[in-house]
């Protein structure tokens, strides 16, 4: 169940028939298991991608150069040390795509959930100490946006709107305040039961007081694991929607829309959608590790969640 | 149990109508219907009866209820590309896409569940991590890259299925894999981390004390309840589901109801579209019914509630 359990037994168990002190490599062990270390290096290194992109790539992500189309990563016989991870059917360096991608990912992760987490929040709050009709109409309408088939209302709007980033973070907006309402609410519900809450209302607090200087600070660690969880699930929406050619239009540099672009080469130029979508797995991965790490650590009583 | 089935039922039709609802009036913002329909032989008078006919002299929600009415019998307009019924296309796309979820769902449940037992009882060894790193790449890879990675590595340089389309038995299993493996990943965490809960819970301690064999034990009397996390969580993978299968279809040129939604998007055919939407939800509202339904048999809690 518990993993810190398992480290713990195992350890004493790896321990028993060797007199001597743990080894280097157990301590490495030890340390990876005890600290999220190789997401947190997965993700500081999508931040310098994201934030410093000008300064780590000579090349312009959306530029053409057809002279060189084409060309395989440079371990592969007809690469060039110029394109480490070669480059797509239109001349343009994969690295520099991968590495400009990363922003275009992170940045619309961040607004959506920067939006999602605070609007969650407040309806969560207001759910939960309410309560009654409110409450009722409020978790209809979160239960509705839990069950409604997103990629269909997807397909249609951009039909009807057209391909944009901003349609991108609309509908993924949208569909990620759910998780962060629900279980605030649920948090809410049994915090404003609390002795020091019924305190302070009889001292006289106001309703925004109470919530905001009562409730919301023992909310925190639930919202940040919930955020941290469902960041994963968002960088893979969002590179769903590019993929099938409904979300970040090209030629911006979008890692669903890389492997969609490499999609009809894979027989001969295999690198053109592996790079891209072997950069979204490890993404996903870090976030989803960093997130049960953070639910762990912060919020044991979440894990029923996954 | 009946006032619980009524609630769920009235709730599925609700979202059923809010799901064409927001569909619908979406259809009708990216302007007049019938210029869709429009040719070179159009005449004045054909133009004015599509207009009564759609009732596009009239507010939204009577279009609406028209176009409901009409859904209802069956009735969801022609096909813009095609010339005949919208139903039509959307019914005979439908064999493909559940000879897909059939395939991937098979795939999710023998790798998937017998995988999670496996590493709850053998907590830590070997068979414990792969079957972790399985559920890891398929909680984080996406789909549309599983199935192109699997088509390079099995059919581009193997060889051993072909690439796409529909067709004998080998056709099924690189789609089946690429849709059903995120589920296997939920199945096999969720089953692992009920078997392990259960297998330290008093009942099954009294269970060995009394000197039942092992495997009963595990089989027996931790298995059965561990399904039921399984159960609750099948309905919210529904809507992942939905999505997987788009896309699953769009990579294999499959031809079911995924991709031809997506196909109706690209050539502006909202008769179909909108018929597809509506079968889509409408097999999706009822399979949510059907796991409530079963939930609330092998749970006596939510059957008394």
């Amino acid at each position: 169940m518990n993993d810190a359990h398992s480290t713990i037994s195992e350890n004493v168990t790896d321990q028993l028939p060797r007199s001597d002190a743990p080894s280097f490599w157990q301590h490495l062990r030890h340390l990876l298991r005890t600290w999220p270390i190789v997401p947190i290096i997965i993700i500081t290194a999508l931040l310098i991608a994201a934030i410093f992109a000008e300064l780590l790539t000579p090349y312009d992500p959306e530029k053409d150069d057809l002279i060189s189309r084409n060309t395989p990563p440079m371990w592969q016989e007809g690469g060039d040390s110029k394109h480490i991870l070669g480059t797509d059917p239109l001349g343009r360096d994969m690295l520099a795509r991968i590495i400009y991608g990363a922003r275009t990912s992170l940045l619309i992760a961040t607004i959506v959930l920067s939006i999602g987490t605070v609007v969650g929040l407040i309806v969560g709050l207001i759910a939960g100490y309410i309560g009654g009709t409110v409450d009722e109409i409020l978790m209809r309408v979160v239960d509705f946006t839990f069950a409604v088939p997103f990629i269909l209302v997807a397909l249609v709007s951009v039909i009807v709107y057209g391909q944009s980033f901003t349609l991108v973070i609309i509908l993924l907006t949208i569909f990620s305040w759910n998780g962060v309402a629900r279980q605030t609410r649920a948090e809410t519900l049994s915090l404003k039961t609390r002795d020091y809450v019924a305190a302070a209302l009889v001292a006289g607090a106001s309703i925004w007081r109470i919530l905001w200087k009562h409730l919301v600070p023992g909310l925190i660690n639930t919202v940040i694991v919930v955020t941290t969880l469902q960041l994963g699930s968002l960088i893979l929406t969002e590179a769903s929607l590019s993929f099938l050619g409904v979300g970040i239009p090209p030629p911006s540099p979008a890692w669903g829309v890389m492997v969609a672009e490499g999609r009809n080469y894979i027989y001969t130029e295999w690198w053109i959608s592996f790079f891209p979508g072997l950069a979204i797995m490890l993404t996903v991965l870090a976030f989803n590790f960093l997130g049960d790490w953070f639910r762990d650590r912060f919020d044991p009583r979440l894990r029923q969640l996954d | 149990m009946k006032t619980f089935l009524a609630r769920r039922i009235m709730y599925s039709i609700v979202l059923l109508l809010a799901t064409t609802i927001f569909v619908f009036v979406l259809s009708r913002q990216s302007g007049d219907p019938r210029h869709l329909l429009l040719s070179e032989q159009t005449t004045k008078e054909e133009w004015d009866a599509w207009g009564v006919e759609l009732g596009l002299d009239r507010p939204v929600y009577q279009q609406y209820i028209i176009w409901l009415g009409n859904a209802i019998t069956g009735d969801f307009g022609e096909s813009i590309r095609q010339r005949r019924p919208a139903l039509d296309v959307v019914v005979e796309r439908i064999p493909a896409t559940l000879e897909l979820a059939a395939g991937s769902f098979l795939f999710s449940v023998i790798t998937g569940i017998p995988l999670g037992v496996l590493s709850a009882i053998k907590r830590g060894s070997m068979l414990d991590y792969i079957g972790r790193t399985f559920a890891l790449i398929g909680q984080a890879a996406p789909v549309f890259w599983l199935g192109i990675v699997l088509v390079l590595i099995f059919s581009v340089n193997l060889g051993w299925f072909p690439v796409a389309r529909r067709g004998g038995l080998d056709h099924y299993i690189l789609p089946s894999i690429t849709l059903g493996w995120l589920f296997a990943s939920s199945f096999l965490r969720l089953t692992r981390s009920a078997m392990l809960e259960i297998l330290d819970s008093e009942f099954i301690k009294f269970a060995r004390a009394k000197g039942v064999e092992g495997a009963l034990v595990i089989w027996k009397h931790a298995f059965r309840n561990a399904l039921l996390p399984s159960l609750t969580y099948a309905g919210l993978l529904l809507a992942g589901l939905i999505t997987g299968a788009v896309i699953t279809e769009t990579i294999f040129s499959w031809p079911g109801l995924g991709s031809l939604a997506v196909n109706s998007v690209w050539q502006l055919d909202f008769p179909v579209l909108t018929a597809v939407v509506f079968v889509i939800t409408l097999a999706y509202v009822g399979m949510a019914l059907l796991i409530d339904f079963l939930y609330a048999i092998a749970d006596p809690r939510i059957r008394l509630e």
